[in-house]
């Protein structure tokens, strides 16, 4: 069984030991995003290209994100087709040498819903081009098989609209793709509360990514740090079996061990 | 397609007015409460009724904005191109019966003023003429967006009414946002206040927007300038406006400012001046009908009032401004649109939304975007 203590997280061979991704936008200050970041104890954390200027040293959000305590997760917020992702993702490579991008086409900017046709299609594009693709996806379980055949290394389905702070809305969904999938899961978006992202890591996801949460708490430091024990016992909970499901292998059969133990017809 | 028209086409301003006086204070409690407004929520927001919570609706349209936009405001600067104008609005300082020098910015002049905008930090910036466009037309402005564009991160444009194709060109040379004010909503008030030029035509400047939605600008702006009539009616018809084009132009953000006619200011006396709690009536309202549009707020109001606002629904300030072609840098004196009543320089704003518990946004798009676009 594993234990909590050598539970890491693994992306694309990467190891990560928190399991909690965190955005950096909708702070009230670079400071502060910086702060919470650190408290959540994240070792990934997502940035909108749209929000930062790869050119310029005087980028303010990139001042205050050390690339040495965690990596930085490009994303292509905003952008509503493949065509734009793809162009966002390659002027990340260029202008800050970024290879892993988390990926998103939302047309709509209201509910920022993912496009599905899109997304699959710019995650093949990108792949292929040499990224690391973590695609950003509404909790359709078929989609989460096409984006991992086309090569991504996560599916990030959504359990509510993206800075709702609703739950896991899609729970029963997001429970199918857990159970298929054959890369991590990262639930992301609408988490709003640390009883949420516990929720979604006792259903046994790989990871949790949490933005609007945090940045617009009143005490963004500490939420950050409260989401990361939500986190935390989640996944223990998960681990130790919680719900009377495990998708974790077992020593022994203690009801059924006395089939093999030589005594019993098995034939 | 149909457009916004028809719906003028069926109003009756009279009977609005009374419809939106006639909300109750359940009703309006039920709109403040709600999370998916309806055309009743529409009318009750912006009641008489509901000024008495005002408190309520404050606290309301500040979690809905917290929500989408985080604790954030986003700085835009605007540039004024030219003032030729052959409109003759009788609010409006570039108006053609005013004696004012008329001037439009060369290609060099235009980059000078935005240099210093850069300067300052601006990385949004909205480019802005009057309507006169043999003198000042598409060739020019797109002359200017292309030299802008990658240097500023965003460029908008209020400019005079287009057809798609137009603002295809424009869109092409890196332009994303459109705002265009209707001015009125109610069609009789526009002929009056418009009596000549090609702004004369309601129905085609209403529908001018639309060929923005058309053409793709990713934000489509629309306002009422409020003090030419009850705002009640043109905040109803406002939301009403911006509620069709966001579901008819799916792919497009819808913008809202607040344009306010101060009696002081712009040398024309207001015949229905808005108060400042109407104004906060009109914003949070706003606010709770639209949870994702942006909300402008420019520098017409005094600091005062834009510092006390922050929170409340508004989610993009300029700074700094000048209203007047060149007032930058090469043709500071030349005739100004209207007067500005937050004269503070744009570091100072931003220092004041930090104060706030605000992150000023200078960048919030990114060029590359709209490079498939371009021809």
């Amino acid at each position: 069984m594993t234990h909590e203590k050598d539970d890491v997280l693994v992306i694309a061979g990467e190891i990560f030991n928190s399991r909690l991704l965190i955005g950096t936008g909708k702070f009230r200050s670079s400071v502060l995003m910086a702060e919470a970041i650190e408290a959540s104890g994240s070792g990934l954390a997502t940035m909108a290209l749209r929000r930062v200027d790869l050119n310029s040293p005087d980028d303010s959000m990139m001042n205050h994100l050390d690339p040495k305590k965690y990596k930085l997760l490009p994303n292509t917020s905003g952008a509503r087709d493949a065509d734009e992702a793809v162009r966002l993702a390659k002027m990340a490579r260029a202008a800050g040498g970024f290879t892993w991008i988390k990926l998103e086409v939302t047309p709509e900017p209201n509910y920022m819903l993912p496009d599905p046709v899109e997304t699959l299609k710019a995650a093949r594009q990108l792949v292929k081009l040499g990224f690391t693709v973590l695609p950003y996806m509404n909790a359709d379980p078929i989609l989460a098989k096409h984006l991992e055949e086309a090569g991504c290394a996560t599916v990030m389905p959504l359990a509510a609209p993206i800075g709702s702070n609703r739950g896991l809305r899609t729970k029963d969904q997001i429970a199918i793709i857990i159970e298929q999938a054959n890369v991590p899961v990262v639930v992301d978006a609408g988490l709003g509360m640390p009883s949420h992202a516990a929720e979604s890591m006792e259903m046994g996801a790989d990871a949790v990514l949490v933005n609007t949460a945090v940045a617009i708490a009143d005490d963004p430091v500490e939420m950050a740090r409260a989401f990361a024990m939500g986190v935390k016992a989640g996944r223990m909970a998960y681990l130790a079996g919680a719900g009377g499901e495990s998708r974790l292998a077992r020593a022994s059969s203690p009801l059924t061990g006395f089939l093999n133990s030589g005594d019993s017809n098995t034939k | 397609m149909n457009s916004f028209f028809s719906h003028i086409r069926d109003s009756d301003f009279d009977a609005l007015k009374r419809s939106i006086e006639s909300a109750t204070k359940d009703r309006v409690r039920r709109a403040i409460r709600q999370t998916q407004s309806g055309d009743d929520d529409v009318l009750a927001v912006f009641s008489p009724a509901a000024g008495e919570f005002l408190e309520d609706m404050a606290v309301r349209a500040a979690a809905v904005t917290e929500r989408r936009f985080g604790k954030t405001i986003q700085l835009y600067a605007p540039l004024y191109l030219s003032n030729e104008c052959s409109n003759a609005c009788v609010y409006c300082g570039f108006s053609c019966d005013s004696e004012m020098p008329r001037i439009s910015l060369t290609l060099d002049q235009a980059l000078a003023d935005a240099d210093k905008l850069y300067m300052e930090g601006f990385r949004h910036i909205l480019l802005l003429t009057g309507e006169s466009p043999n003198r000042y037309g598409v060739e020019q402005i797109r002359e200017v967006a292309k030299a802008l564009n990658g240097k500023f991160s965003s460029i908008s444009i209020e400019v005079f009414p287009m057809k798609a194709r137009d603002y295809k060109t424009l869109e092409s040379a890196g332009v994303d946002a459109l705002t265009l004010y209707q001015e009125t909503y109610d069609p009789r008030l526009y002929k009056k206040l418009h009596p000549k030029g090609p702004k004369s035509n309601y129905e085609m400047r209403l529908a001018a927007i639309e060929e923005g939605g058309q053409a793709g600008f990713r934000s489509l702006g629309v306002g009422a300038l409020l003090g030419l009539r009850d705002w009640r009616c043109e905040a109803v018809m406002l939301a009403r406006h911006a509620r069709y084009l966001s579901r008819r132009f799916w792919k497009s953000r819808v913008a809202v400012s607040f344009p306010r006619l101060n009696p002081a200011l712009a040398g024309f006396e207001a015949p229905h001046p808005v108060s400042d709690a109407h104004l906060v009536q009109m914003i949070t309202g706003m606010r709770l009908l639209l949870p994702d549009a942006d909300l402008v707020l420019s520098t017409r109001e005094p600091a005062a009032l834009r510092d006390n606002i922050i929170g409340l629904g508004v989610t993009r300030m300029s700074a700094g401004s000048r209203t007047n072609p060149g007032g930058y840098v090469t043709e500071l004196d030349s005739g100004q649109q209207f007067a500005v009543a937050d004269q503070r320089p744009p570091a100072q704003v931003a220092a004041m939304i930090e104060s706030r518990g605000f992150e000023p946004v200078w960048k919030d798009f990114d060029p590359v975007f709209l490079q498939g676009s371009r021809s």
